[in-house]
């Protein structure tokens, strides 16, 4: 993906309060391992993310519960999960509901802390739809487009947090980052 | 207003024969009144705050343009297969695994979403909001079987707690303050530690509504559009409700208007970028869900916690679609409700809209939708009784024109209902006799007469001007002023216009017609005196010719019949049309002699831009809009055309009361704006060295008869409060081209609004 592409991305979310760490797979564990909180439950990277994650060495640390019950997800501070493709233009992470609880996890928290592969960057919005028509006529997929934490201004004035996270942080996986970490 | 109108036939008016409408007006007025003190504020900081935002959120849009019409043929395209869509998308959505059911009306789908919640011994259903839910009233059904229904959008949630209905399309408790959210809470609540910020009162409402989420059987939602390709539903929301609803509950029922249904799931893409930058301001909403269910999630049991979330087993997720009719295939087959189902309800006319701003949806709405767009649903879903207790409230400003993502021309919607209103609900009683030779219309006998006073303006002021002295002194006397707001509704704390003794076109005739020869002239240019030009104000008319025989204009001011404009604004479509008519056959001679047309009055221009397409054959309208121009946007393309500036007056010089001359305060006409005129007046002033402040406000008030009647008197000067804010201390000239807006100024600021060629053209 081209260098305006991350760079309008994380533009976008910075403009939207949310916090980014960028550098190589290999340091994904540590990126999460700084950005979430205590306690934190995740979705293992290949089963939440796309198939790419597959092969990929990034992994997340030990203590996140990637095998949570319903307890575990209902105190847990943070939720991790990959996302399967970003919206550089507005700064939109792709969620895919799956039979792991990627939704859940990334939704019922109060931090989501999602990974990225910069590779899995696209413009705009009509490639985003590009993207999911295929996969929603032949798989029948899921996604969420989430930007930003949730939000409301009902109550007299912006909030965030009004049903879903109140923050979110972005891993973004760099596969030529020659691995400097936090940026 | 009456009940029992019927489209179209006439009906038996239950009314006191010797008050017309008496009780109705004063009712409606009293009930504005009410709304303008008890929700006013509130809806008009929200509301404002949305449309600023709208303005700013489409300016960073590369394309906004083209976007709309994007959205605009995926929706005309949509419409037309409808029933194909329908077929389609019954077929996808059960190869998914979920059902379909195709609804007639409310109790049909009602009965159906009973049989759900039956069928899983649903005992809470939790609930996203949806205005297709409002519309059926699901949750009065479900209540009626002992199911508990909670909406988990928290200003919906704040309107169940307060039994109150949404006033809204898009933020349903606009019209509630903080501080009356605080009270209702520590109501309802009894907490140890009343909430009492946005902060606190979010997270209060955050926990009460995750624990009723948590434990809830059935999940209900709307669903922005619909992809019939492959069964996928679009959901935007912000605060993460949608989401949670769909993923705490093992059965989904989700309503939608047919009209919801696209082709693919790609025709999403354009509406995902207009549709929170038309409603709120934002560019995207937080969470645009694309489910294509039964959605894959785990279904959290938060009975069993220690359970794991996700135990490898499948879920036994049931999905339900409910495509409601109620009226809309109907709509289809209808020529002007057609462009209703276009709608993405978005809530940008309900924010554009100098109404709305004021008094908000309780005031501007039916049964269920509010707002611009809500005459042409309740007309097609409620019915024509529904729409005519507030389509009035459409003053025909057009603003929302522009602001609409899909192009829907809503003020036309808005007069072809107000037709069909006037027709069906006439009133045989009425002494029409007396005033056939004022007010000779088009339209069935019967109609209400202060419309057709007003439908008839151009008649009324020729009869005026006429009688000039007489008529003027006539206007002041107080007991006839009593009689006129009693009769016809003209609210008698307005000035009415004073006529001309001596015309515009009896002017030019007098002083010997053109004054620049045809061989020294640079264009040829025929200057349309619009009733309020020709009959009332005759100095804009007058300046207008000066300004253009300065720039070497041969100007010609023959006598040309009223625009249309008065009896559209009062739904009298048929007199409108008949007036389009007369005026394209006193035009043609002059366009044929390659003449270019010049309106003084912006409503007029407009109507010929706009309205008459409806009117003229294709040919006759493309040629007149293309030859009409603006007053202003006339000099400012003289000028571009390298006329000499130094023909008109520019700033005068000096200190002290002269030196204000230079400044100028701009209220631009809303049509004008909408026909995107309004910034030559700006051009041309700042040309000519002026210094001009333009006002930021969508329109006056006034629009037309609108402020006149005595209904509305309130409600229009409180519209103009944001006029009175901006120019109310200003030592500026305050100049307004259109006569509704100088008349308005001239009430609310006592400032007597010049027309901006008035400031421009050389002295007499």
């Amino acid at each position: 993906m081209s260098l305006a592409d991350t760079s309008t991305f994380t533009g976008r979310l910075d403009d939207l309060g949310v916090a980014v760490s960028a550098g190589p797979p290999a340091e994904c564990a540590a990126m999460v391992e700084a950005a979430a909180g205590e306690p934190a439950v995740g979705v293992p990277l290949d089963r939440s993310g796309p198939a790419a994650f597959a092969d990929s060495p990034a992994t997340l640390p030990e203590r996140i519960e990637t095998e949570p019950t319903t307890a575990d997800l209902r105190g847990a501070h943070t939720g991790v999960t990959a996302a399967s493709l970003g919206v550089a233009e507005y700064g939109s992470v792709a969620l895919e509901a799956d039979a792991a609880g990627t939704e859940p996890v990334s939704l019922f928290v109060d931090r989501h802390v999602v990974v990225l592969r910069e590779a899995d960057l696209v413009p705009d919005m009509p490639d985003a739809f590009e993207w999911l028509g295929p996969r929603a006529r032949d798989e029948s997929v899921d996604v969420v487009f989430a930007t930003g934490p949730s939000a409301t201004a009902d109550m007299g004035g912006l909030v965030h947090g009004a049903h879903g996270p109140k923050e979110v942080h972005v891993v973004l996986l760099r596969e030529d980052d020659p691995g400097e970490g936090e940026r | 207003m009456s009940s029992d109108a019927d489209p179209g036939a006439g009906t038996e008016d239950a009314r006191p024969a010797e008050a017309p409408g008496d009780l109705d007006r004063e009712a409606k007025a009293d009930r504005i009144r009410e709304l303008l003190a008890t929700e006013g504020d509130a809806v008009a900081a929200n509301t404002r705050g949305f449309n600023e935002g709208r303005y700013e959120s489409t300016a960073r849009l590369d394309g906004y343009e083209a976007l709309k019409d994007e959205a605009r043929a995926i929706k005309e395209d949509a419409i037309e297969r409808l029933p194909a869509l329908i077929d389609e998308v019954t077929e996808t959505v059960e190869a998914n695994g979920g059902t379909v059911y195709l609804a007639d009306d409310a109790a049909d789908a009602n009965r159906y979403i009973r049989e759900v919640a039956a069928e899983r011994g649903a005992e809470r259903a939790v609930k996203s909001k949806s205005m297709t839910s409002e519309e059926i009233e699901v949750n009065d059904a479900l209540a009626d079987d002992g199911v508990e229904v909670v909406e988990t959008d928290l200003g919906e949630w704040v309107l169940q707690l307060a039994e109150e209905e949404p006033s809204h399309i898009v933020a349903p408790a606009i019209h509630k303050s903080r501080e009356a959210i605080a009270e209702l809470f520590a109501e309802r609540f009894d907490p140890d530690d009343p909430p009492e910020t946005a902060e606190e009162l979010t997270m209060f409402a955050r926990e009460r509504l995750g624990e009723l989420i948590e434990d809830a059987d059935l999940g209900m939602t709307g669903a922005n559009f619909v992809a019939a390709d492959s069964g996928t539903m679009l959901l935007v929301t912000s605060e993460g409700n949608a989401r949670k609803t769909v993923t705490a509950t093992d059965t989904h029922v989700a309503v939608a208007g047919v009209e919801k249904l696209v082709p693919t799931v790609e025709d999403f893409s354009p509406f995902v970028e207009l549709i929170g930058r038309s409603g709120t301001g934002q560019d995207v909403t937080s969470y645009i869900s694309t489910l294509t269910p039964p959605v894959d999630s785990p279904v959290p049991d938060f009975a069993a916690d220690e359970g794991p979330l996700a135990d490898g087993s499948e879920s036994d997720r049931e999905f339900h679609l409910v495509l409601i009719d109620n009226g809309r295939l109907a709509m289809r087959d209808d020529e002007t409700l057609r462009e209703t189902l276009y709608c993405i309800r978005c809530s940008a006319c309900s924010n554009a809209c100098g109404n709305f701003q004021s008094v908000g949806g309780h005031a501007f709405g039916g049964e269920t939708y509010s707002g611009g767009i809500a005459t042409g649903w309740e007309a097609g879903i409620e019915g024509l009784d529904t729409a005519a207790e507030f389509n009035d409230l459409c003053t025909g400003c057009s603003r929302c024109v522009p602001a609409c993502p899909v192009g829907i021309d809503i003020p036309w919607i808005n007069t072809a209902v107000r037709d069909r209103i006037n027709r069906g609900e006439a009133d045989p009683s009425q002494l029409d006799w007396a005033f056939e030779e004022l007010v000779p219309d088009e339209e069935p006998g019967g109609l209400d007469l202060g419309t057709r006073l007003v439908g008839n303006y151009a008649t009324l002021a020729k009869w005026g001007h006429k009688t000039a002295p007489l008529a003027n002194r006539l206007a002041d006397v107080g007991p006839l002023r009593a009689v006129a707001e009693r009769v016809a509704g003209i609210d008698r704390r307005r000035d009415l216009p004073a006529f001309a003794r001596e015309s515009l076109v009896e002017w030019f005739e007098a002083r010997g017609g053109p004054a620049v020869p045809a061989d020294e002239a640079t264009r040829e240019a025929v200057v349309y005196p619009d009733t309020a030009t020709n009959y009332v104000d005759v100095a804009r008319g007058k300046a207008t010719v000066r300004a253009l025989e300065a720039l070497g204009v041969r100007v010609l001011v023959p006598d040309l019949p009223g625009s249309g404009r008065p009896p559209l604004s009062q739904g009298m479509v048929a007199t409108a049309e008949a007036a389009a008519e007369d005026v394209y056959a006193g035009l043609a001679p002059h366009l044929d002699a390659g003449r270019d047309v010049v309106v003084i009055e912006p409503s007029d221009l407009a109507t010929f831009r706009r309205e008459y397409e409806r009117f003229l054959p294709t040919d006759s309208h493309e040629r007149l809009a293309a030859a009409s121009y603006d007053a202003m946007e006339y000099v400012f393309g003289l000028l571009e055309n390298g006329a000499d500036p130094a023909a008109l007056r520019a700033p005068s010089e000096g200190t002290g009361p002269v030196a204000s001359g230079r400044r100028i305060a701009y209220h631009p006409h809303c049509q004008a704006r909408t026909v995107e005129v309004g910034e030559y007046a700006t051009a041309t002033f700042e040309r000519l060295g002026y210094d001009v402040l333009v006002s930021d406000t969508e329109c006056c008030g006034m629009a037309g008869s609108f402020g006149y009647k005595t209904d509305y008197y309130e409600l229009s000067v409180d519209v103009g409060e944001p006029l009175v804010e901006q120019f109310g201390d200003t030592d500026r000239t305050v100049v307004a081209p259109g006569t509704s807006c100088t008349e308005q100024l001239d009430a609310l600021l006592e400032a007597s609004p010049l027309h901006p060629i008035e400031v421009i053209a050389p002295r007499e």
